[in-house]
């Protein structure tokens, strides 16, 4: 289990935003609050080998969220996004 | 569908006595590398350790200065939260204690502070009484950027995600104040051996 290289894009946490946000989400768009840049979530750098699922910005590499999920739970840290833009469900 | 890699299976020692493994979790032989984000390099050159916050006279080592610093040799279980545990790990560093030593402070609490961002909080009493080091050597070499180095700290009595990688101080505090995953649902304290693993446990 030694791994040099953990980081992993949008694609492999698309399962548990579908679980979260109950749609598909990789293709929303989240403006990092950290250096602007907007990113289409399927292309943001995802680390997954933690207590919890951390997202960062692939310009900044600050966090954009923080997922964390035991107990039956979820918390949810979004202060690393400004803005998360996403289709509304017909 | 498990979305979120909730732990590490590895190969179990069935011999171990149940008295050192901490309830939910279990033993592997491997050394797991977790990484919430990029792993920072520094410069040794320009790398320092400080002590700052609720204290009259802040402390700061350089690496030359921090080496110099009398250092301990020590075996421990290590316990992530992620649920693997890992028995007799063999560590080199200082202790808190000797980072401290002389410093007048009120302060209950601190926030241990990283290269990359992590930051994680401890009450006082965690850190200090022969607890917890700033270790920058694992199993006799020199700690693995990918495990903390060049240095970094170990709780062996609490939870992992305690004993941040990369750490560059220690902020004293009169009031805890949550660090990277304290703030979005772990435990404050993180106790393995009452499975104190998120807010409410
Ligand atoms: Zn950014």
């Amino acid at each position: 289990m030694e791994m040099s290289e953990a980081k992993l894009d949008g694609n492999a946490i698309a399962g548990l935003l579908r679980e979260i946000f109950t749609m598909e989400m990789t293709t929303s768009e989240t403006t990092c609050a950290g250096c602007g840049s907007v990113s289409v979530v399927g292309r943001v750098d995802v680390y997954l080998n933690a207590p919890g699922v951390v997202v960062r910005c692939p310009s900044c590499e600050q966090v954009l969220m923080r997922i964390v999920h035991g107990r039956g739970r979820y918390w949810l840290d979004l202060r690393g996004t400004r803005c998360l833009e996403f289709v509304a469900p017909d | 569908m498990g979305f979120i890699s909730r732990g590490f299976r590895g190969k179990r020692r069935d011999n171990v006595s149940s008295s050192r493994v901490p309830p939910g979790q279990h033993v592997v032989t491997d050394f797991p590398v977790l990484a919430a984000g990029p792993t920072p390099r520094v410069s040794l050159d320009v790398w320092t350790f400080s002590v700052t916050g609720e204290i009259d006279e802040p402390k700061q080592w350089t690496w030359k200065e921090f080496r110099a610093l009398p250092t301990e040799t020590l075996t421990a279980d290590i316990h992530c939260v992620t649920k693997w545990s890992k028995l007799d790990t063999s560590w080199t560093g200082v202790s808190v204690d000797t980072l401290l030593d002389g410093v007048e402070s009120a302060a209950d609490f601190a926030t241990v502070f990283s290269d990359g961002g992590y930051t994680t909080n401890l009450p006082l009493d965690d850190l200090t009484g022969k607890k917890a080091w700033v270790v920058y050597e694992y199993d006799g070499q020199p700690l693995h950027p990918e495990h903390g180095g060049p240095v970094r700290l170990l709780v062996p009595h609490l939870y992992f995600w305690k004993s941040a990688k990369w750490v560059r101080g220690i902020t004293l505090q009169n009031e805890e104040q949550p660090g990277f995953w304290e703030s979005n649902g772990y435990h404050m304290r993180g106790d393995p051996w009452r499975e104190q693993r998120y807010w409410g446990d």
